[in-house]
């Protein structure tokens, strides 16, 4: 079984100006495709040429994790961006995330700060641990919180090449534009 | 005294088409600058106030994380704006040349494991050349770690180090670290890096 680089879920252009074509070109249709191509390659030959993605983030190491998990962060990140977000969650995500954070603000208030102070390459996440409860992780370059037991809710990726082209050194307006195409539905979904 | 951000000795665009004006900019002016300000911040009113930046990055692992990261990125950076130059040496010569062909067999040996060690350096980081004693060695480190890192797994005195943080390369090269390597090479000051290898 080999992997596939998933379509985008929205034209291109489509998260404009928040996100640009052209950073979505790149980030897409290379660094995407690359983890993905060389997940394949690397799995050949070794115990994980069969295996399912949670079992590669789980047990691999190495370029496989790197890749693997790659793979599933940029497809979960991806997936929850929109042209027509829902601007705020509901129901009990909603209620679990006022239970949690005391407000929407304060949640967006924290991840925001998990997201800017991630230090080099890495990701911001909204989690979920097997009691239900919710907290913000960061991970760095291609961690994930699959391999930590957590349920992943929600991911910004903070690696540069997410942002470079359209901001630049401002990795917080990144993250503030972030919000505005970011899919409250998608991660209702999850939750 | 506070650290401060060194001058560049050539104009932002003196390393074009190698690397453009825009990223050298952006690179010196946002993140140098950054990085500069956060050390000070990170040490004003502590002990290691006062201290030179080579006697805290020997004594890192003893540090916060803030000074770690930003006394990295102050070190690397102007490490990094020094080894390169519009002109200077365009090849390594004298006893630079000959302990490289006694380290690594020959130059074109030495420059592909050294690009080897930059193109797969996982995530943010460098690239090094590192003297050991009267040797030369490579490694790479993740994020703003460096060879005088008491905690750096390959340890000594860098003497050439290329930048893959993404924000080095990416509005000319964007995924393409491969050609930023290979073009970083055109404008590598060996002179500097021999002045460096002397001590």
């Amino acid at each position: 079984m080999s992997f596939t680089l998933p379509a985008l879920p929205f034209a291109i252009d489509a998260l404009e100006p928040f996100i640009s074509a052209r950073t979505l070109e790149f980030h897409h249709g290379k660094h995407h495709q690359a983890y993905v191509t060389n997940l394949n390659n690397l799995v050949v030959g070794t115990e994980f040429e069969n295996a399912d993605m949670e079992t590669i983030i789980k047990k691999a190491d190495g370029g496989i994790f790197n890749n693997g998990a790659q793979v599933f962060n940029h497809t979960f990140y991806f997936e929850q961006l929109s042209a027509t977000p829902a601007t705020e969650p509901s129901g009990e995500l909603k209620a679990a995330i006022e239970s949690t954070f005391g407000t929407l603000d304060a949640f967006k208030e924290a991840f925001n700060k998990a997201a800017v102070t991630q230090f080099g390459s890495g990701w911001a996440w909204l989690v979920k641990d097997a009691a239900g409860k919710l907290s913000i992780v960061q991970t760095s370059n291609a961690g994930c919180p699959v391999r930590d037991g957590f349920t992943p809710l929600l991911t910004c990726d903070v690696w540069e090449h997410a942002y470079y082209l359209d901001k630049q050194n401002l990795r917080p307006a990144y993250v503030a534009d972030f919000w505005k195409v970011m899919d409250w539905k998608v991660v209702e979904g999850r939750f | 005294m506070a650290f401060e951000l060194q001058k560049l000795s050539y104009a932002f665009d003196a390393l074009e088409p190698y690397i453009d004006a825009q990223t050298m900019e952006i690179h010196h002016g946002k993140h140098h600058a950054a990085y500069t300000n956060n050390l000070n911040a990170a040490i004003q009113g502590t002990e290691t106030e006062g201290k030179t930046i080579e006697e805290i990055l020997s004594n890192i692992s003893a540090q916060p994380v803030a000074v770690r990261n930003n006394g990295g990125g102050f070190y690397n950076h102007n490490l990094y704006w020094e080894i390169m130059a519009p002109q200077g040496a365009k090849q390594p010569e004298g006893d630079l040349l000959k302990v490289l062909n006694e380290s690594f067999g020959s130059y074109q040996n030495f420059k592909e494991a050294f690009t080897k060690a930059a193109l797969t350096r996982f995530g943010s980081g460098w690239a090094w050349l590192v003297k050991q004693g009267d040797g030369l060695v490579i490694s790479s480190t993740p994020n703003q770690d460096n060879p005088l890192m008491d905690l750096a797994e390959v340890k000594g005195t860098p003497v050439l180090g290329v930048d893959v943080w993404e924000h080095a390369y990416y509005l000319k090269y964007q995924n393409r670290r491969p050609d930023y390597v290979e073009a970083f090479f055109n404008v590598v000051n060996w002179d500097e890096v021999a002045r460096r290898f002397k001590g």
